[in-house]
């Protein structure tokens, strides 16, 4: 007998079946749609009228993307081969704009054989934001951090070395002051701190300055600020702004909180008053009325002096967002501060400050990004930045007469992938603080 | 209220009080705005004494405690603490601060900062302490309050009453001479109130001058060597324990407490 266990037991299985997948309607495209396009009528009828709208757009832009050119040297050559290829009335993109002229929309007028320079000057621009951004590299790459703004300062607009080398020293000069006297007496040290390196700056520099060119004359080639102009002054009045409207905003911000009436008022009258005046204002402030106030025969960079005020105009709202960070925190952490007896400053920058600056993260940085699409606008003081200071330059010449949304499409997407990642950072900064402290 | 259980003899070798004055506040008042929180408040409190402030809610217990390390500022009277007087002169109050540790309702640890790091900052910092001396010391007095294997974690990851052994912890880093507690287990879960009570009678034990505001009145029968009552911004009613709970002189101690031990 072969099969007696066949009789013992009733059935045993001897093939195993695949588990069946669950239906359709509840898993996969099907259900997603169910769920998120169409759970109700209104939400059905929204679904219909978002579609038709894309396929409007679609079907309106597809085609003039379609029919792109990118080989041609002008836009009559542009329209010619469009309608060759696609027949007559037919529309198309005429990128060839940029292939031409990217440079220009880059760069500006900044002349060709040095365009490393700002290359350059861009590419250790991540060398030195790597450590203050991530904060696992080490921490002797900050030293380079430290000297970079000088030396971009100096490969962007050439010239003699020693300026640059002294406004640093300056700056050394003011450290060891604060570093010498503050055993002494923390006031005097504060005073110093600032009135050595700007006594430094008014009086010891020009002496210094034309015996070192004398002795050591290490110079390149300068750059004119006029010649400067598209992303390249962009970038740099976005990137200076933001290094120096953050601590600006930080200062805005604790003044604003002080005791001290006169300090209180000052932030204060400052903040609303920057806050209430549109940008444009003080672009024409920085062009026109600034040459005023200096003393006569001073010759002040147009770039820095949009610079200074793009960045009182970014450290007004950073201070506003600071202080809604600040506000955030429970009065506990200052009692424990204040107990523990740390002083003012060591409790502002152990304890406050890292926690006030990491809930104001998101603000800070949508402040950055708003502040680097507004520098656009320098084009009002005659600067020529890229969305249209360049592009109208270009339609000035005979070939590219006419041509007008292929810059806008360019520059835009420029802008957006710059600004995308800075806020995209933030938000990995973000989840990096919270994972951190939790 | 609860009455924890003390499961063993408390040491009392060390918990002799000195004829030495650790603070003394005469005629202090304070005022907030029109409201007087706090009137002719006279207290001397020697090195050693283990002192339990008791009170109803909104009696100024907080604010008592707070004066004597300026948390708050008091108006008239005289506050001097380890023989300085707290007036506005700063290098007074940070010499105050420096040697009057304090613990919190709700911890007020930093949550940006790890556990050690909120152990070593201030004696960095405040008393300029070597860093390596600092970790050593900070794990000594974790290793006291029982959560050195915490060292590493941030204040977020800890139960209640690990924080607050924590807080206490990084007050004793400071090294100070007075402890200041205000309502330290009142914000606490039940369970977790001994193990905070167990680390305060450690630190009575070894002869700390103590203010606690508590209610833990097992506590304070426990180590307390005088009980105050304060009620309405004044000391009503001070005693040792075992005359202020078996004998209290004032009707409202006898109200306070009979309402609080629920007889
Ligand atoms: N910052 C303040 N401003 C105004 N009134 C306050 C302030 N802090 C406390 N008070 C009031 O002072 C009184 C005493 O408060 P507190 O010392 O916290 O009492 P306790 O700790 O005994 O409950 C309360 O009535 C409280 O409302
Ligand atoms: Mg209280």
């Amino acid at each position: 007998m072969s099969d007696t266990h066949a009789q013992t037991v009733a059935y045993v299985r001897d093939t195993m079946l695949e588990p069946k997948p669950a239906p359709s309607t509840q898993t996969g495209a099907v259900k997603w749609l169910r769920d998120n396009l169409f759970s109700s009528w209104l939400n059905a009828a929204l679904t219909v009228a978002g579609l038709l709208v894309v396929y409007l757009l679609f079907t309106h832009f597809f085609p003039w993307f379609r029919h792109s050119v990118w080989n041609a040297d002008s836009l009559k050559e542009c329209r010619d081969i469009i309608t060759g290829e696609f027949g007559e009335g037919a529309t198309g993109a005429c990128w060839g704009v940029i292939r031409e002229r990217w440079h220009q929309f880059m760069f500006g007028f900044y002349p060709p054989e040095l365009y490393w320079r700002p290359v350059l000057v861009f590419v250790l621009l991540f060398v030195a934001l790597a450590p203050i951004l991530f904060t696992h590299l080490p921490r002797a790459l900050l030293s380079f951090s430290a000297i970079y703004p000088l030396l971009a300062i100096w490969l962007l607009w050439g010239g003699s070395v020693w300026p640059v080398v002294m406004t640093g020293a300056g700056f050394v000069l003011g450290y060891l002051a604060l570093k010498l006297l503050g055993n002494v007496n923390g006031i005097i040290a504060g005073i110093a701190a600032f009135a050595v390196p700007i006594l430094f700056w008014m009086f010891a520099v020009g002496p210094i300055d034309d015996l070192l060119k004398q002795i050591v004359p290490i110079s390149i080639q300068s750059v004119d600020s006029d010649e400067f102009g598209g992303f390249l002054l962009a970038i740099t009045i976005g990137v200076g702004g933001i290094v120096m409207s953050l601590p600006l905003g930080i200062i805005l911000a604790l003044g604003r909180q002080s005791d001290m009436f006169l300090v209180k008022s000052f932030s204060v009258i400052f903040i609303e008053f920057i806050r209430g005046v549109p940008l444009i204002t003080l672009l024409f402030v920085a062009s026109l009325l600034l040459n005023y106030f200096l003393p006569p025969g001073t010759s002040f960079d147009i770039i820095l002096r949009v610079m200074i005020l793009v960045t009182l105009f970014a450290a007004a709202y950073i201070a506003e967002v600071i202080r809604g960070g600040l506000a955030a925190l429970p009065r506990g952490q200052y009692e424990a501060a204040d107990a523990l007896g740390l002083d003012y400053w060591k409790a502002q920058r152990f304890i406050i400050l890292p926690q006030a600056l990491k809930i104001s993260i998101p603000g800070i940085v949508s402040t950055f990004i708003g502040m680097f699409k507004d520098t656009t606008l320098v084009v009002f003081v005659g600067l020529f930045d890229p969305l249209k200071g360049i592009p109208d330059f270009i339609r000035s010449v005979f070939e590219w007469k006419g041509i007008y949304w292929e810059p806008f499409i360019f520059v835009g997407a420029i802008f957006f992938i710059l600004n995308f990642s800075m806020s995209r950072y933030s938000m990995y900064l973000e989840r990096k603080l919270k994972r951190d402290h939790r | 209220m609860t009455e924890p259980h003390f499961d063993r003899e408390i040491d009392r070798s060390h918990m002799q009080v000195s004829d030495e004055v650790a603070i003394q506040i005469e005629k202090m008042n304070k005022w907030y705005g029109q409201f007087h929180v706090l009137r002719d408040i006279d207290l001397t409190v020697n090195r050693g004494e283990r002192i339990v402030i008791a009170g109803p809610s909104g009696s100024g217990k907080s604010t008592l405690i707070r004066c004597i390390n300026r948390l708050e500022e008091h108006q008239s009277g005289k506050i001097i603490v380890d023989g300085t007087e707290l007036t506005s002169d700063l290098k007074n109050i940070d010499k105050v601060r420096s040697e009057v540790g304090m613990v919190f309702q709700h911890f007020n640890l930093f949550p940006h900062l790890t556990i050690l790091e909120n152990c070593t900052l201030a004696p960095i910092w405040v008393r300029k302490i070597p860093k390596k001396e600092a970790i050593e010391t900070a794990m000594h007095f974790l290793e006291k309050v029982k959560i050195p294997e915490q060292a590493h974690k941030y204040p977020g990851m800890l139960s209640g009453g690990q924080q607050q052994r924590v807080a206490i912890a990084r007050s004793l880093c400071m090294k100070p001479r007075i402890m200041l507690f205000d309502e330290p287990t009142s914000a606490l879960d039940p369970e977790m109130i001994k193990e905070v009570l167990d680390t305060m009678i450690e630190l009575a034990e070894e002869g700390m001058t103590m203010l606690c505001v508590t209610h833990e009145m097992g506590f304070a029968q426990a180590v307390a060597n005088r009980v105050i009552f304060m009620d309405q911004g004044q000391i009503v009613e001070q005693n040792n324990p075992h005359d202020f709970f078996n004998n209290p002189q004032s009707d409202r101690t006898k109200l306070f407490l009979s309402q609080i031990l629920g007889h």
